[in-house]
């Protein structure tokens, strides 16, 4: 039943992936993106992360995609196609990646991984307890630099997007 | 881990996902499509932490943090990239690639 399920979602989203990244129309290639991203966070369910599923759809499908749609209504005509690459640079393009994918792909099928059988879920408490412990693998430090890292982040987005006329 | 599938599997389908991120990445010819294909690439290098922090090391939660950082640094990234991306718009009433050469001062 998860081969199933796995076997579809890595389907949707390779497919939409594809999509995503050669749609002509902006406004499509970002919904296909949205697919693509409901796809991982049911990834992130079959293996039993459930946490890391939500946030993961609270973030990137509902804050992400919501942020980068508003941007294309504002910047672009929806019924304007996008300008294509031309048939060299696509090859290329293609080319690099095959050539990238195969190298990776070769790299992890001779690579011998023993893998432990488990099959429990863990809580989100315990997740809780790792981000703010400061002993042994603990995560405080990174939490509160990400935590600053938020704050500088949306100060300076609101000082850019100001931003001035080029007349003025 | 998932019931009868393998971590070699898993691996394979991100590995996809990321090299059409590249690809995506490599032949756009506007801002917020590459930003797309960023997005792609993050998601799928955010799946390997986790897949591996799942098959291999069960016990800890490391991939499953560094997961959530990759999360929240991508979306700061993203916040800020827009945000420069329509300052930009209003400058140069563009979000082609070709004609960003104002950015240069």
């Amino acid at each position: 039943m998860e081969r199933i399920i796995f076997y579809i979602l890595a389907l949707i989203m390779i497919v939409f992936a594809i999509k995503a990244v050669s749609s002509r129309k902006m406004l499509r290639s970002v919904i296909y993106l949205l697919f693509v991203l409901m796809g991982i966070a049911g990834i992130y369910f079959l293996v039993d992360y459930t946490f890391l599923a939500a946030v993961q759809l609270a973030v990137y499908a509902g804050g992400v995609i919501v942020l980068i749609i508003f941007s294309v209504l504002l910047v672009h005509h929806i019924e304007l196609q996008l300008d294509e690459a031309t048939l060299k640079s696509r090859i290329s393009a293609i080319v690099l990646s095959l050539v990238g994918g195969g190298l990776t792909l070769f790299t992890i099928w001779t690579y011998q991984f023993s893998p432990v059988e488990n099959y429990k879920a863990i809580e989100v408490a315990d997740i809780g307890r790792g981000l703010l412990s400061y002993g042994d693998g603990g995560f405080i430090l990174p939490f509160e630099v990400i935590s600053v890292l938020l704050v500088a982040v949306m100060i300076g987005a609101i000082v850019i997007a100001k931003g001035k006329r080029l007349e003025q | 881990m998932i019931q009868g599938i393998s971590i070699y599997e898993i691996l394979t389908l991100t590995s996809i996902i990321f090299f059409i991120g590249l690809y995506g990445f490599l032949t756009r010819k506007n801002l917020i499509t590459m930003l797309l294909s960023i997005e792609l690439i993050f998601n799928a290098s955010a799946i390997n932490f986790v897949v591996i922090n799942k098959y291999l090391f069960p016990e800890n939660l490391q991939g499953v943090f560094f997961a959530i950082f990759i999360i929240a640094v991508a979306a700061a990234e993203a916040a800020l990239a827009i945000a420069i991306i329509i300052n930009l718009y209003k400058l140069i009433t563009s979000v082609e690639v070709k004609d960003t050469e104002t950015m240069k001062y």
